[in-house]
């Protein structure tokens, strides 16, 4: 296995389970192992006398009816029963990886038709399909290895479809191909690597499976024969006098269940460490149902100016020790259009979610002051807030089919918003929900309202978002990069109507974006946010003539335009944004900067004055049009 | 200096009524040392155009043709066995394999197909890493310790240890920061004038595709809808879908007083089922929908005819053709791009 998969099993391995897991695993090899020649004569001494015995000083688990002392039994057992699991699991991956890999590697309609059979093979039961095929080719070890192999076979089967069409589709195969590697290379280089660690995941669950089944076969009578011995055979043994001396079934069933369980749990713990441990995974989706995070409210955290929206020291934190957003600052008045301008991991869109109260979990946000609408929401009841996010604050999502439910159709979903905060009656909510579609120019609206998401195309879809924002009449819009999913043409029709609701309902807006052009076009006032922090407050003419900080600037300067010198190199940032963990002392752009002193990488620059009409946290800012080339 | 050239290219996806014609008879050249920029919207067929020209689709009719030579087909694949073309693909984080060092990678391409020794590649692999300006220490790392820009570096210096003649990059900077878009834009350019590569430049973004190319051909379910000079397009756009791309850019410097352009075009049909006649007509802003007496563009494919009208422009009634004003580039130069 490869570098980066090891240092993620490490840790893995440290947890309860894994600990728990990897224990028990390597004590069932070394008992497989060394079991059968260390007490094989022990367990194999017939004792008339002591036949059929319960727990004593000379046999802790009881005796059999010949005498034989369990405790040796079951430990000599060890390496029959997991090496028939491990044989089956085998047999089973050898019948099922090669199958499931067909319908990638031939196509066409044999590779349907195998697709089916796979499909019908895992919808029959394991067990029935292990009994079956164990009773056909003759009782013992053999069938009952042919039996548990043929049923689990089709899990191999569909795992290896999975694996081998989303490898097959994968680019780096195609670059490969298109490099002219060798098909032999190919294989092991670029495919196996890739599908061998949730195979190899697999496997270890189905041993453990196995062993279960092989147990249940045996039992059955249709696995071992005597005079060998495993678990299942045991314990069916034990099972005939468990009225009279019920310890004798003990030993095998803590055994099997023993066993099973460490090379299941050994196999989740692999999938664990492959998944990748770390890192918040969240869905926009999810974040709708999210209670408020844990809030400080400041003293005076009440006394609100009038504005629409007034934060102050905004920090958001993860546990762990991330900070994504740093201290900001920032305020909307009513009606206004503001811009947030920054890269990936700037912070921006924490920045809104804190803001619109859907913050992912474990997220901490505190601020010094936080006036929505005069209100501060941290200080209002549950209900009362939902209230009031709920019918003043619409939020607008880069890909339209995470905010719409896929199940309802457009009409129900947003006649929702209006029965549950207007109390307004199906037919009303029915009727406003077309009417706020027509608003967002959705041609055939009574129509449209029947239809489901995925019935309309991503431009109508994010207009029905909008729509569903304008239900109830917000006094504020949050549009996080509204347009980048969709088409150039689409985006400006996007922008037009962001900009006429919000004239039209006087409704005040905030558009996130990482494109200066996108958020010029719509916007009055920019902030750019670099580090989690804002390192500008500018107004858009001053954005493009005369910013003062040196990453704005660069900003500006390297996105191509369509009046760009075609002749020049355009300006580059060198190096790249630190992470949210860096706690580094100064100014975080300082690393990239050109301009940087020793100054900037000790002291943090405040956001200060730089202009009428722009702010800036930089100690050597620039001056009206300078070269920005860096 | 090697050309590529597509001639009637069609690639289909399925069969019968779900069937998807995403490549309709294209034909397209890039002559030596040019670039040309495919420009279009998402499902307008670019990316499957690309794929095709790489052999990585396979062709249901028309040919792929290496300095003037069709492409032997395997499996329907036009696949070069010298491996001429080198495509650089939209996403550095899907397009290395997570198992291989990046050093491994660019070994591989070096390698592949040919006996070069273990000492060899490790130069080339330092050569090829320092020519994208990359620290060839990072030879040794696996794709998941880079960022995102280093990966694209990565990638492009893969493609280019193949030793291409012709590089296709498709959406190269789309996923990519913006900070670091433009030193990937700045490295490509430098590369091509390094290497007198030919490349063929796929994007949405018609702002980095004008940056980047000499040509600027114009792709629009399936086809391509205008292809001329770059400059000439942009300035004298014939085809009215051009005209609205155009509009539909974003631009910084007219912003405040613009605001976002006026563009009630619709959105695009269902390319399953393509509007008769003209592709666009159901969108056009001079077309039947507010000129019922322009009939010509539901009945008649503007493909007919198209060679003779300015950038070879898929439209009756294309902008130039229809005005008074001659043409502002004489026919020989406009045809440069597109000489078939």
């Amino acid at each position: 296995m490869s570098e980066p998969s090891t240092s993620r099993l490490r840790p893995a391995l440290r947890t309860p389970v894994g600990i728990a897991a990897s224990v028990g695993l390597a004590a069932i090899i070394v008992l497989a192992i060394v079991g059968p020649v260390l007490w094989s004569d022990d367990a194999a001494r017939l004792d008339i006398l002591a036949a059929s015995q319960g727990a004593s000083r000379a046999h802790p688990l009881g005796t059999d009816a010949l005498g034989r002392d369990i405790l040796y039994r079951v430990l000599v057992a060890t390496r029959l029963s997991v090496t028939l699991a491990l044989l089956a699991a085998c047999l089973g991956a050898s019948i099922g990886i090669p199958l499931g890999a067909i319908p990638t590697l031939v196509g066409g309609r044999v590779g349907k038709l195998v697709t089916g059979v796979i499909n019908l093979s895992v919808a029959f039961p394991t067990l029935l399909v292990a009994i079956f095929v164990a009773a056909i080719v003759g009782v013992g070890a053999r069938g009952a290895i042919a039996g548990i192999g043929f049923a689990i076979a089709p899990y191999f089967a569909r795992l290896s479809q999975t694996l081998s069409s989303s490898v097959a589709g994968s680019d780096y195969l195609a670059a490969a191909r298109m490099l002219g590697v060798r098909r032999t290379r190919l294989l092991r280089r670029h495919i196996l690597p890739n599908v061998a660690e949730p195979l190899l995941i697999t496997m270890t669950i189905a041993v453990g499976d196995s062993l279960l089944a092989l147990a249940g076969l045996s039992f059955l009578g249709l696995g071992v024969q005597a005079p060998q011995y495993d678990w299942g055979r045991m314990l069916s043994e034990g099972l005939s006098g468990i009225y009279v001396t019920p310890v004798v079934a003990l030993g095998p069933a803590v055994a099997i269940t023993l066993g099973a369980l460490s090379f299941v749990l050994f196999g989740e713990v692999l999938a664990k460490a492959a998944a990748g441990g770390g890192g918040l995974r969240w869905t926009r989706w999810d974040l709708r149902a999210l209670a408020l995070p844990p809030a400080v409210p400041a003293a005076g955290g009440a006394d609100a100016l009038p504005g629409v929206l007034s934060v102050e020291d905004l920090t958001v934190s993860f546990p762990g020790g991330a900070v994504p957003v740093r201290s900001i600052s920032l305020d909307v008045a009513p009606g206004e259009i503001v811009g947030i301008v920054g890269e990936s991991g700037s912070g921006k869109t924490l920045t809104a979610m804190a803001i619109a109260d859907l913050l992912p979990a474990g997220a901490r946000m505190t601020a010094s002051r936080l006036s929505l609408f005069g209100e501060d929401p941290r200080l209002l009841g549950e209900s009362q807030r939902r209230r009031l996010l709920g019918r003043s604050l619409a939020v607008v999502y880069q890909d339209p089919m995470s905010a719409l439910n896929p199940a309802l159709r457009i009409g129900r979903q947003l006649g929702e918003v209006a029965e549950v905060h207007d109390g307004l009656s199906k037919t009303q909510a029915r009727q406003r929900a077309t009417e706020r579609l027509r608003s967002v120019r959705i041609g055939n609206a009574d129509a449209r309202v029947r239809q489901y998401p995925h019935e309309l195309s991503g431009g109508m879809r994010q207009r029905a978002v909008l729509a569903m924002g304008l239900m109830s009449e917000p006094k504020l819009i949050i549009a996080d990069e509204p347009t980048t999913a969709l088409d150039v043409t689409v985006e400006q029709q996007i922008l037009r109507l962001l900009r006429d609701v919000s004239v039209s309902g006087g409704a005040a807006a905030i558009l996130i974006s990482h494109d200066v052009a996108v958020v010029s076009q719509l916007c009055s006032r920019v902030f750019v946010m670099y580090a989690g922090r804002i390192v500008e407050e500018l107004d858009v003419a001053t954005l493009i003539n005369g910013p003062a900080h040196p990453y704005t600037a660069a900003l500006v300067a390297s996105v191509p335009t369509m009046g760009s010198d075609r002749t020049r190199p355009l300006a580059s940032i060198p190096g790249r944004a630190p992470s949210p963990y860096d706690d580094a002392p100064g100014c975080p752009f300082a690393a990239r900067c050109p301009r940087a002193s020793e100054r900037c990488r000790r002291e943090m620059p405040p956001l200060e004055p730089h202009s009428p009409t722009q702010r800036a946290a930089c100690w050597h800012p620039l001056d009206g049009l300078e070269d920005v080339a860096v | 200096m090697t050309t590529l050239a597509a001639s009637a290219l069609t690639v289909r996806f399925g069969h019968g009524d779900g069937g998807l014609t995403a490549v309709d008879r294209v034909d397209v050249d890039v002559p030596e040392g040019a670039t040309v920029g495919l420009v279009g919207e998402s499902g307008s067929g670019k990316s499957t155009l690309a794929r095709a020209l790489c052999g990585l689709v396979p062709l249901a009719g028309g040919e792929v043709l290496i300095d003037g030579a069709p492409v032997r087909r395997q499996h329907g694949r036009a696949v070069d066995r010298h491996r001429r073309v080198q495509m650089i693909f939209q996403d550095p984080f899907s397009s290395l394999n997570p198992r291989i060092t990046v050093g491994e990678a660019i070994a591989e391409a070096i390698g592949a197909g040919k006996g070069a020794s273990r000492r060899a590649r490790a130069e080339g692999v330092r050569r090829y890493l320092e020519l994208v300006h990359l620290d060839p220490a990072v030879a040794g790392r696996f794709p998941s310790r880079l960022s995102g820009g280093q990966r694209q570096r990565v990638a492009i210096a893969r493609a280019l240890a193949a030793r291409p003649g012709v590089l296709i990059a498709d959406e190269i900077t789309s996923s990519l920061d913006v900070s670091v878009q433009s030193a990937v834009l700045n490295l490509i350019r430098e590369l091509r004038d390094e290497l007198g590569l030919s490349m063929m430049f796929v994007s949405h973004n018609l702002a980095t595709v004008r940056y980047v190319s000499d040509y600027l051909a114009v792709m629009y379910l399936g086809r391509i809808v205008e292809l001329g000079p770059t400059e000439v397009v942009v300035a004298d756009a014939q085809h009215p879908y051009t005209r609205a791309l155009l509009a539909a850019v974003p631009r910084l410097e007219t912003a405040v007083e613009r605001g976002p352009a006026d563009l009630e075009i619709g959105d695009p049909p269902d390319p399953h089922h393509p509007p008769a006649g003209c592709h666009f007509h159901p969108r056009c802003p001079v077309g039947p929908v507010v000129a019922p007496e322009r009939q010509i563009c539901i009945e008649q494919d503007p493909r007919v005819g198209a060679e003779d009208r300015p950038h070879r422009t898929f439209c009756h009634f294309a902008a130039s053709s229809n005005s008074t004003t001659p043409a502002p580039v004489g026919e020989e130069q406009v045809h440069v791009g597109c000489d078939r």
